[in-house]
């Protein structure tokens, strides 16, 4: 399915990217990213992100968690590319994120916000196709390739049917499968999630997260992931960053990561974890003690 | 899926022209002086052949120096007011934003009343005299939106009712800045003044100012529609635009740019007219939807067949006196704004 939807090569950018899809190197790096938050500059910062690393390969789900105000958000601007660190990089594919042009950095980083409501009503489909403005110039209109990989994209998330639906007579899951199409339109490297469970039913979280599992193996993009999902996090991730205001405790497998103390103090409430039949670690709140 | 084509957009251009074709021969027709459709239709003719001597009727001359001039100027200045608010509308993610609400136009009018001050004291060469006040006028239409824009913001976010607000207050205080340098410095009539300020599109146009309107609009319009496939991202919001491949920075500053010269060429040639780039964009929105590739287009086509069917109200309806055109866009284009209004809150 990945082969068929990528871009036929036009540049030397593009033969990097088919290489590093292939490959299972290192695709995701950030080395020693720290931020500083402040209205003005003559006072302290309000907020502070301490230098934080991880790596990851194509194909891996990483997980962000924290408690709230931890820099989970600010960590994932920053991969993004939105923010400029105070200090160390963001590498993607060898290019510091934060350097690339927009149009360059949405040909690589697509991001899924909490949806931010739409000015003036749009169709899905609409949606889906805004997936391909990176590849297109200002004033181009549409190919049938572009409407190809936004169908395609549609039909990796099962929306097909939602195609011709507005974006506001939708539920809450099928907006998100529709975001998530729109992201899978750019048709990235890495795919950056802030809390796209929030609001979803538990039914529409595990479908969600089955189908982020499912394109990250087909299409080998190197998904992060921001949420407060503490089980679906160890049930889908491969690698865990734990964040508590705005340092990074831990990084690891779910497993390496989910110890009872550790996630005691960072999340400020009795736990008790355990080994589910998954081999992956369960956490539940301990109440009444 | 039904992807834009340049096809349907040419079809739905094409229609619209044709309506302001329509629009534009009943408007000649229609005056204080009736003339019958097929003196007008021989006069056309001969005006379009160049043979203006050739011209027959007794009203040949009202038709070909004083109410076609006229109606072109209502066609640009309708078009440059649409196109503005429209992509007013997009940037600043407010459906209620136009160069009116948002007090650019009267930036743009003391932009342009200060330039006529100052002009008799400035030693310019005639060649460019008529560029000083749409000069004056964009100056004042660019600092206008800047301020607006920065008063608008909180906490790094544009913030809508903000925006109104800063706007509404910002064109009461111009437009009273205006009124004082008028009475206290020109002393000049200050019934003429009003009229102006309400909008007024009997003014007849030195030949350079026709092209310098001409061309700024094209040049502005054409500005403006590079980033309509941008402006589709924008909204949903600046963030998600940026990860989209959008360069928010680039896209405002064409925009303000080049909705601050059609609005300052607008307003030094006919005043503050109100309503059409508010109004004109939601009704294209309505017929077309808002995908800016369509709406910028069909917005300008929009703008121009409702300022000359006002104009031509103002002209007629209390003949053989005129009303501002300002005046009726407002009596016509505030009931219809209410309607909207309920319809999307209900």
């Amino acid at each position: 399915m990945s082969g068929a939807t990528r871009t036929s090569p036009s540049s030397a950018a593009q033969h990097s990217v088919d290489a590093s899809r292939a490959s299972g190197e290192i695709r995701l790096s950030v080395e020693q990213v720290s931020y500083a938050y402040s209205p003005n500059p003559s006072q302290a910062p309000l907020f502070t992100l301490e230098a934080s690393s991880f790596q990851a390969r194509a194909g891996e789900i990483v997980a962000v968690l924290g408690p709230n105000a931890s820099g989970k958000s600010t960590l994932l601007k920053l991969i993004a590319g939105a923010l400029e660190p105070l200090s160390g990089r963001v590498l993607l594919d060898g290019f510091v994120t934060h350097t690339l042009s927009p149009r360059m950095r949405a040909q690589r980083i697509a991001m899924v916000q909490q949806e931010s409501p739409l000015l003036f009503p749009s169709r899905a489909w609409e949606f889906v196709l805004q997936g391909r403005h990176p590849y297109g110039r200002s004033l181009r209109f549409e190919t049938e390739r572009d409407v190809a990989i936004a169908r395609n994209a549609l039909a990796q998330v099962g929306a097909e049917h939602l195609s011709d639906r507005w974006m506001d007579q939708i539920s809450g899951g099928e907006k998100q499968r529709v975001i998530l199409a729109r992201a899978l339109a750019q048709q990235p490297l890495l795919l950056l999630l802030d809390e796209p469970t929030l609001h979803l039913d538990i039914g529409a979280q595990v479908d969600l997260l089955e189908t982020l599992r499912r394109l990250s193996a087909e299409n080998r993009y190197t998904v992060v992931v921001v949420t407060h999902e503490l089980n679906l996090a160890a049930e889908y991730s491969d690698q865990v960053v734990l964040l508590q205001r705005g340092k990074s405790l831990r990084v690891g497998s779910p497993a390496a990561v989910y110890q009872r103390e550790l996630l005691e103090q960072v999340f400020q409430t009795p736990l008790s974890v355990e080994l589910g039949s998954s081999g992956r670690p369960r956490v539940s709140v301990l109440t009444g003690t | 899926m039904r992807p834009l084509t340049l096809w349907r957009l040419l079809v739905r251009c094409g229609i619209l022209a044709v309506i302001l074709f329509v629009v534009v021969i009943v408007a000649l027709k229609f005056g204080a002086v009736p003339v019958s459709l097929y003196g007008l239709g021989r006069d056309l003719v001969s005006v379009l052949l160049r043979q203006t001597n050739a011209i027959s009727s007794d009203y040949g001359m009202i038709i070909s120096d004083i109410r076609l001039p006229r109606i072109i100027l209502a066609i640009f200045v309708g078009a440059s007011l649409s196109v503005a608010g429209t992509s007013f509308q997009a940037l600043l993610r407010n459906p209620l934003a136009d160069p009116y609400v948002l007090g650019v136009s009267s930036g743009a009018a003391l932009g342009a009343v200060l330039a006529l001050i100052a002009e008799p004291h400035l030693a310019i060469p005639p060649v460019f005299a008529a560029l000083f006040t749409p000069l004056g006028a964009f100056l004042g239409a660019a600092a206008t939106i800047t301020a607006v824009y920065f008063l608008g913001r909180r906490e790094g976010q544009i913030d809508s009712g903000t925006l109104l607000l800063a706007g509404i207050i910002s064109a009461s205080f111009l437009s009273a800045i205006i009124m004082f340098l008028m009475t206290t410095l020109t002393g000049r009539d200050l019934h003429g003044m009003t009229f102006w300020l309400m909008g007024d599109l009997s003014i007849s146009l030195q030949q350079n100012l026709r092209w310098v309107l001409g061309i700024g609009f094209v040049v502005a319009t054409g500005a403006i529609y590079t980033t309509a496939a941008d402006l589709n991202l924008l909204l949903a919001g600046e963030k998600e635009a940026m990860h989209l491949g959008v360069d928010v920075p680039r896209v405002r500053l064409v925009v303000y740019i080049a909705a601050s010269i059609l609005t300052g060429l607008a307003v030094s040639v006919s005043g503050v007219i109100g309503y059409v780039g508010l109004l004109v964009p939601h009704v294209m929105r309505l017929i077309f939807g808002s995908d800016h590739r369509i709406l910028i287009p069909t917005a300008a086509f929009g703008g121009a067949i409702a300022l000359v069917i006002a104009d031509t109200l103002a002209r007629t309806v209390v003949a053989p006196n005129e009303l501002p055109v300002g005046a009726m866009t407002a009596l016509a284009g505030a009931p219809l704004f209410i309607y909207l209004l309920r319809r999307r809150l209900a």
